[in-house]
Order: C-alpha cells, then structure tokens, then sequence
C-alpha cells in the first residue's frame, strides 16, 4: 500500500555521556511524529533521556554478500589489537 | 467546605477515570499499533491522576471509601465527569477533537491547581501537569495533521469539531462548588480558562486549517452537566462495562 506511513529508526540514549543506540523501528507519518512514537513505545519505562529518529529509507547499509569482502581482511590481522602491549599491573582492571 | 472539596475531586477524578476507559476501548484497535500504545499510554497516565483523585477525595469523605469504591460501585448519576469525556469515541478524529478539547482545558485548569491553597491538590496537579502538557502536544499534532492532510480527513475532523464543540461549554461553567473552592483559593474560578483556552485552542485550529466553531449553545448549560450530576445516556453502558466484574464479583482482586 503506497499510503503506508514510513518507517522509522530508533535510536536512544539512555543516560548522559553515552552514546544513542539502536532500540528498534516504527511507522510515523513524519519525523515530529515518529519522535512521539518512539517516546511512547520505546521509554515507557524510564529508559532514556533523548531520541533520534532516521527514516529507514536514509540508510545505506553493507550487504551481507559483500561480508567477506569488507570483513575477512580484519580477521587474520590480531597485532590490529592492542592486547600485544605489556600493561602495568597498576591498571589490570582496565 | 469539606462536602465542596469531596465534590470538586470527584469531578477531577472521575474526567480522568472516564477518559481513561474510553481510551482503553481502543485498545486492539487503533489505526497502526504505534498509535494503539500511544492512546492508551495516554490512558493510563489519566488512569493514575483518577486515583490519586478518588483515594484523595475518599479521605476527605472520610467514610471509608477507597479509589476502587469510588469507581466501580457508583452509579452514572453519581459521577461528576464532563458529558465531554463520556461520549463514544466515534472514528479517530472524533478521538483525537475530543482529546484535543480536553486536554487544553485541563492543561489550564492543573496548571491553576498547582497554585492552590490545599497542598495535597497542588501537588497532584503538578506532577499531573507534566503528563497532560504532552498529551496537549500530542492531540494538537493530530489535529493539524488530519485538518491539514486530505480532504477526507479535513472534513472528519471539522464535522468532529463541530459535534464536539457544546460539550466544551460545561468545561469552564462555574456552580457553588467551585464558587466555593475558588474564594478559599482552592481551585481556579473555570469561568477564567475560557479565554486562554480559546486562544489556544484557535491558534490550534488556525494552524489546521480549520474553523473553530462558534456556536454559542451549550450543553448542560440550564440544567446542569455531568458535574452535576446530568449526563448522556452513553456513560451508563460505559460503567456497565466498566464496573462489570466488581459488581459481579464484589472484591476481587488479580
């Protein structure tokens, strides 16, 4: 159905100096709308203190197809992390 | 001035009581699900000022009648809601006009209690207050988006305006009661939110699109509204589903 609302993502930040997070998707007939939406599906129960909404249309996403591609390089290069480096015993629990 | 006082919250709790079963009728169906969560989110907010209303007014009764007592074993003509709140929710816009009215109004008038001399009002106001800014916010959007959407939903919710429009009247009529509780500094004088309720209301409604009715005939205006106790023959068979299972089964509890 052409008249169908879009959809919308959601993205929540649940508390100060951390960062929005993705909690879900809804409909809404604009972006005002969808943010009242998300404030009544997605933080009824406290879980946030600020929403972003993106209509899902505006996203460009990798496709699985192409995962090899853009991924596997990554997985045989382990000196990439930083676990090679000696820590003092000071920050163990870093 | 107590019997005032159990009479004023009565009207207070049993607006929120009412409006909140109307908006629980949506419940399953609303136009998509988002707007299903949203109406009865508004609901429950309501649900929960009519209690602290009712267990209020209970105590100021002080004959030992609880918030359930008050809501589910009285009958029609005991209750003190707007004929406003109590009629059928008809299609969405009709819906959202009644709540677009509403929640203006009682904006104004929580907005006033949070002054008054009965701190236990004033706090219930405040808190109340926070929650029915947002609903205002969200009623008004609805309004302008179906008043300047397509002509279908123009004409809906125009036809919905104009219908609702002398159930408004009894919002800010004032009787001894309020009369009462307005010189002990109590409660805000209704007759004062006409004004900044029209205002806002019309610059809603100008924003939309749409006409804001200028019927001067109200109803309730002779012989008295739902706060006195008159009302529509719709909020019997609202209470009757409403109060079904305490009256069936006095006291249960889940």
């Amino acid at each position: 159905m052409s008249q169908e609302w879009p959809l919308w993502e959601i993205f929540i930040r649940s508390q100060h100096g951390l960062a929005h997070k993705h909690v879900g998707s809804l409909h809404a007939p604009d972006a005002e709308m969808a943010l009242k939406n998300a404030r009544d599906v997605y933080t009824r129960r406290n879980e946030g203190v600020s929403i972003w909404v993106v209509k899902s249309a505006d996203i460009t996403a990798s496709s699985p197809d192409d995962r090899d591609v853009l991924f596997e390089p990554a997985a045989s290069k382990i000196y990439r992390h930083p676990t090679f480096f000696p820590m003092p015993d000071e920050v163990k629990h870093l | 001035m107590n019997g005032s006082l159990f009479e004023y919250l009565l009207r207070l709790g049993d607006n929120d009581v009412v409006l909140a079963q109307r908006l629980g009728e949506w419940v399953g169906h609303g136009p998509v699900i988002e707007e299903d969560i949203a109406l009865t989110n508004v609901g429950l907010d309501l649900l929960g000022q009519g209690r602290m209303w009712l267990t209020y007014a209970g105590e100021v009764e002080g004959e030992g009648r609880s918030e359930d007592d008050l809501a589910f074993l009285r009958d029609a003509p005991a209750f003190r809601n707007v004929q406003l709140v109590e009629l059928p929710n008809g299609d969405f816009a009709a819906t959202m006009a009644r709540q677009f009215y509403f929640d203006r109004a009682h904006l104004l008038l929580l907005t006033g209690l949070a002054r008054s001399a009965d701190p236990r009002a004033a706090e219930i106001a405040a808190k109340a207050a926070r929650e029915v800014a947002y609903h205002a916010e969200r009623s008004a959007d609805w309004v302008i988006r179906l008043g300047d959407g397509t002509e279908e939903s123009h004409s809906r919710m125009q036809r919905a305006l104009d219908r609702l429009w002398p159930y408004t009247g009894e919002l800010f009529a004032a009787d001894a009661v309020d009369l009462a509780l307005a010189e002990a500094g109590v409660a805000p004088d209704p007759r004062g939110l006409r004004d900044p309720w029209l205002a806002s209301v019309g610059a809603v409604l100008a924003e939309a699109t749409l006409e804001t009715p200028r019927g001067e005939w109200m109803q309730g205006a002779r012989r008295g509204g739902g706060r006195q106790g008159v009302h529509t023959e719709h909020l019997g068979h609202m209470l009757a589903e409403m109060q079904f299972l305490q009256r069936a089964y006095p006291g249960a509890q889940w």
